[in-house]
């Protein structure tokens, strides 16, 4: 085969650079069909090989021409003397028929005259294999990529020799290294030569490509085989197994047996059940009556008797089994026979799970980093509102809700998405700042020094606005659409990427984090909260209004948690419980951090972001159980630091 | 000289008196025993109601009393209903087994028919092999030890590791919030042993028993009675002696009790397993009428729904508790199930299914707000039980017993 190609190529390769030439020789490619028209009328996939080897081999520059029309159904084959044409329909009696050499038109005739070749999926899947050479040096860089695309979802032996072929001649530098590349691969999976493969295994090696896991595993597939006494010489061993170890029990050791033939198959209890009913007479079977028949061991009695009879199969008793199975070695063989391509094989995947595991835990870290981002933008309102001002609110998670839907509304009035966001991030923090003013104003003023009473009253409005959003936006999720160029995401190799969403979620974290401290401790109103906040009587005498300061703390918590709403937004969809999902966790992320202090949320958040993504990557099909864990983690945590990761000292902690 | 325990609360032989007149009526007006004017499904509901106002009870006990606002009670309610209805469950599925192994040819062995149970529960979760945790699911007795053991034990743990470490006021609130949420977290798997979020279904049959619905839910209903009639005996009784005056001074200040020498940890943990086991209970006896139980039922606003309740009816009165659960619920029903009627404004219908829920939560505000009393409140106006004369603003029930001045320091 391969040589065969290999000479098809010197021709395609002799006509490519002098087409005229062999134009001008006056070659033709009917000759060629003539030679196999037996095979090529015959239509057999089995068959069919050399006769589509020899057009795609002839060098001729209308072989293309005549596999494309062949497995289109075009290719019609003239009765009187055998010869065939390009047939086009005229109508449903007449075709035009056209020479493939002289492309001349050679007239019309009747369709009883003719005779159309209709080859089945699996010879066009042939002669679309015999096709890639051309396409591979097709001048449309088009028709080249899906060629290699094709080759890549779909590699077979036959593609490497054109593959190699077409490399030298490639002109786009880009395209020319994703053909070595796939060259590499087929190499891989296909040369027959040894020495190549161990080559390219050894070049591929540390390689993170997915595609070249993919390449190296099938390598490694093994089939379980068992021989009586040793170990046969000659095959490729992989391991030898012991029954009773691990997953491999005497059971599956002894069903293998059965399946190869080298002991009887094995007498289930269900196989015992089934005999036991074919075999009543009498309101008995064997011997014992029916109704006995309720425990394992009456049956295997009446079974043994019926057995005795010979009606039935020989029960294989544990010792048999037993027996059997220490008769017989089972080892695990490789489907590919050279065990130095194997060792390489196994080898350079070794690597790379080395080297993937070490991005996948930057890719993690990446994940959790966004992940605490996430959780310190919700819960940096609360740092402010509970942190500073010791007041719970149970309705901040509606105030993220609310930042969300305002952006959703916002983004229904303008629909240009980058000038939405600008737009919806300032009212965001409007709405939700009068919001929280007016909020403090009727209620939490009312209930200070009462923390219970101010919880519950704040319960109370988060059940009223979750519904009053459901009734005003409905249950269904509202999209809030990121602006195009935070579409993708940065992507450093298959194994780590990052999207952009979250890339900007954690520079607004950070943005966040720095307007927070320079309004603590840079700004007059930063200065009259924390003053308010240690001591309300003495701020009060030195003319601070705490009742202004409450307030305005109150709405600046709030109106921060608008623009986190904005963000969450982004990437989960807008709906009624969106603030009551990261509620539980942003007063998590507080208290874990430590009350009353900035860099306290910024660890908490932190901790548990990691803590959350390390347990999904310990059980990754299940993202509850991590929440679980964390939880439990987090009320265990708290045994140990009552007070937070970082705990103020002194009169600053109040109590 | 002491007083009985009668003498020192008139409320409870009222409430009582008042418990068996409305059992006595609905028994007369159901279908099942009276003139059938009442329906089964009513009766369910308001068996339902009465468990509800046990949990309350419990509720009022550890927050009213106690001043720890739980917002875990219902994750022991949801756990007491789940250890029932396992039994439940369980045997029901094996009578519906063996009935159908028993028309094969050859009489099951007890391994096939367990796996069969197996099989016919587990199906749904894509397995069939039994968790660990079934281990005695085909035990009446052990499964009602259950009931009370496992919501307990977790009570006494979750205290233990809780209040050892000082968690008080709102950080414990938010722990217990943390605590139902993992919890309801942790049943939602598949792989949690009791089916996700498919939860446990069925469970209004008892097994063996022919008899139709309409008796079936009045045993229930009669079952619930008497579990509120004893929580509320049982309730009064700890409250009104030496311990609830414990309880009320850990309420009022925490710090002055543990100065004078009392084990202030010990008490509250004491009393936050107690009215975890009375929520178990009250949640066993709830499934059962309610037929299904699943993991959204432990989720945390079940248990905020729970504050809610008592907070309207009024905190540090039982009977409160009991008028505040009964009225919300029945309330919530008749509002959501479509009955009260639609006001139309010319503009806009208020439909109540959908503002129900804003309507609570706003008169929640209020109550807070404005009548800390709750409804318990206006009994006091007919007694005449007046507060103290003090001076100041009034603090609720809370900081009872502080001053103005002192509580705001």
């Amino acid at each position: 085969m391969r040589q065969i190609f290999l000479a098809g190529l010197a021709l395609l390769a002799a006509c490519l650079i002098s087409p005229e030439r062999s134009l001008a020789q006056g070659a033709k490619i009917q000759p060629i069909l003539q030679d196999h028209q037996a095979l090529i009328v015959k239509s057999s996939r089995k068959t069919i090989g050399p006769a589509i080897d020899a057009v795609a081999s002839s060098g001729l520059p209308q072989a293309q021409a005549v596999l494309e029309v062949w497995a289109a159904k075009n290719m019609w084959q003239r009765k009187e003397d055998g010869l065939f044409f390009i047939g086009e329909k005229i109508d449903s009696k007449t075709y035009l028929l056209t020479d493939f050499d002289s492309g001349a038109v050679v007239g019309e005739f009747a369709k009883k005259d003719l005779k159309q070749l209709k080859p089945n999926s699996g010879i066009r899947a042939l002669i679309g294999t015999a096709l890639v050479q051309f396409q591979l040096s097709d001048p449309d860089i088009e028709a080249r990529k899906a060629a290699l695309l094709s080759i890549e979802r779909d590699p077979e032996a036959s593609l490497l020799a054109p593959l190699r072929a077409s490399i030298e001649g490639e002109p786009d530098a880009a395209l020319k290294t994703q053909k070595q590349r796939l060259e590499r691969l087929l190499t891989i999976g296909y040369d027959t030569d040894e020495a190549a493969r161990l080559t390219a295994i050894s070049d591929m090696s540390g390689d993170l490509g997915v595609d070249v896991r993919a390449t190296l595993n099938p390598l490694l597939t093994t089939t379980r085989e068992v021989a009586t006494g040793t170990v046969p010489d000659g095959v490729n061993v992989a391991q030898v197994l012991q029954p009773g170890e691990g997953a491999f029990d005497t059971i599956t050791a002894y069903d293998l047996l059965a399946n190869k033939g080298l002991a009887p198959a094995r007498v289930t209890s269900d196989d015992i059940r089934l005999a036991l009913g074919a075999h009543i007479e009498g309101g008995s079977v064997g011997g014992v009556s029916i109704a006995q028949l309720n425990t394992e061991a009456a049956r295997l009695k009446a079974y043994a008797a019926l057995a005795a009879e010979k009606t039935v199969p020989a029960y294989v008793g544990g010792d048999a089994i037993e027996a059997a199975v220490k008769a017989h070695v089972f080892f695990d063989v490789y489907v590919e026979p050279s065990k130095a391509v194997t060792d390489a094989a196994a080898k350079a995947l070794k690597d790379i799970e080395l080297k993937v595991g070490l991005n996948q835990t930057l890719d993690l870290t990446l994940d959790a980093l966004s992940l605490a981002s996430i959780y310190f933008l919700a819960a940096i309102g609360l740092a402010i509102t509970f942190g500073v001002m010791g007041v719970i609110n149970m309705a901040h998670g509606e105030f993220i809700m609310m930042g969300a839907y305002t952006g959703y509304v916002v983004q229904q009035i303008i629909p240009d998405h980058t000038v939405s966001i600008i737009v919806a991030i300032p009212t965001a923090f409007a709405v939700t700042f009068a919001a929280g003013v007016a909020m403090e104003r009727l209620v939490i003023r009312w209930l200070q020094a009462r923390p219970l009473e101010t919880l519950l009253a704040t319960f109370g409005i988060s059940i009223a606005l979750q519904q009053l959003a459901k009734n005003i936006f409905g249950t269904q999720a509202r999209p809030l659409t990121a602006p195009g160029w935070l579409d993708g995401a940065w992507v450093m190799n298959d194994v780590v990427s990052i999207s952009y969403i979250r890339i900007a979620i954690f520079l607004l974290a950070l943005i966040f984090l720095g307007v927070f401290l320079y309004i603590m401790k840079r700004t007059r109103l930063g200065l009259e909260t924390r003053a308010v906040t240690q001591n309300p009587r003495m701020a009060a005498s030195m003319g601070i209004n705490p009742d202004k300061v409450n307030m305005l703390t109150f709405g600046l918590g709030s109106g921060i948690a608008g623009i986190a709403g904005v963000a969450i937004g982004l990437f989960a969809k807008v709906t009624s419980e969106l603030g009551s999902d990261y509620i539980v966790q942003s007063f998590m992320t507080v208290v874990v951090g430590g009350v009353g202090n900035i860099w306290g949320t910024l660890a908490g958040a932190a901790m548990i972001g990691f803590l959350q993504k390390g347990i999904e990557w310990m059980n990754p099909s299940n993202t509850l159980a991590a929440q679980t864990y964390m939880i439990i983690f987090i009320i265990i945590f708290i045994q140990f630091r009552p007070r937070g990761i970082i705990a103020l000292k002194g009169r600053a902690a109040g109590d | 000289m002491q007083r009985s325990f009668i003498a020192k609360n008139p409320s409870v032989l009222v409430f009582l008196a008042i418990l068996a007149l409305f059992t006595l009526l609905v028994t007369v007006m159901s279908e099942g025993f009276g003139v059938g004017g009442i329906s089964t499904s009513f009766i369910k509901t308001l068996g339902k109601t009465l468990c509800l106002c046990l949990i309350a009870l419990a509720m009022d006990v550890i927050w009213g009393y106690t001043g720890i606002l739980s917002l875990g009670h219902f994750a022991f309610f949801g756990l007491g209903g789940y250890m029932i209805g396992m039994w439940l469950m369980y045997e029901r599925t094996r009578l519906i087994v063996v009935d159908s192994l028993a028309q094969a040819e050859i009489p099951p062995t007890d391994g096939e028919v367990i796996n069969a149970i197996g099989n016919q529960i587990f199906g749904v979760v894509g397995s069939s092999e039994f968790p660990v945790i079934w281990a005695f699911a085909d035990s009446l007795v052990i499964q009602l030890i259950l009931v009370v053991l496992v919501p307990g034990l977790l009570a006494l743990v979750f205290g233990w590791l809780a209040f050892r470490s000082r968690v008080t006021g709102v950080y414990l609130s938010i722990l217990t919030q943390a605590m139902t949420l993992a919890l309801a977290l942790y049943l939602f798997q598949n792989d949690s042993g009791l089916r996700g979020n498919n939860g446990l279904s069925g469970l209004q049959n008892l097994p063996g028993v022919t008899a139709s619905q309409d008796f079936v839910s009045l045993w229930f209903f009669w079952a619930s009675a008497a579990a509120l009639g004893g929580g509320y005996v049982l309730c009064a009784w700890l409250v009104s002696g030496k311990f609830g005056s414990v309880l009320r001074a850990i309420r009022d200040n925490e710090a002055r009790v543990r100065f004078l020498g009392y084990s202030v940890e010990m008490y509250k943990l004491v009393i936050f397993t107690l009215t975890a086991c009375i929520a178990a209970i009250a949640g066993a006896l709830y499934y059962p009428q309610a037929g299904i139980i699943n993991p959204a039922e432990i989720a945390p606003i079940a248990s905020i729904y729970l504050a809610v309740w008592v907070a309207i009816g009024g905190r540090g009165r039982l009977y409160g508790a009991v008028i505040g659960a009964a009225f919300v619920s029945l309330l919530s029903t008749w509002f959501t199930g479509g009955q009260a009627p639609n006001i139309n404004l010319g503009f806009y219908t208020i439909k109540w299914v959908d503002w129900w829920l804003v309507l609570l939560g706003l008169s929640f505000v209020l109550v807070t707000l404005f009548a800390p009393k709750g409804i318990g409140g206006l009994i006091d106006l007919y007694t005449e039980r007046r507060s103290p004369s003090r001076h100041g603003a009034d603090l609720g029930p809370n900081d009872g017993a502080l001053r103005e001045q002192e509580a705001s320091q």
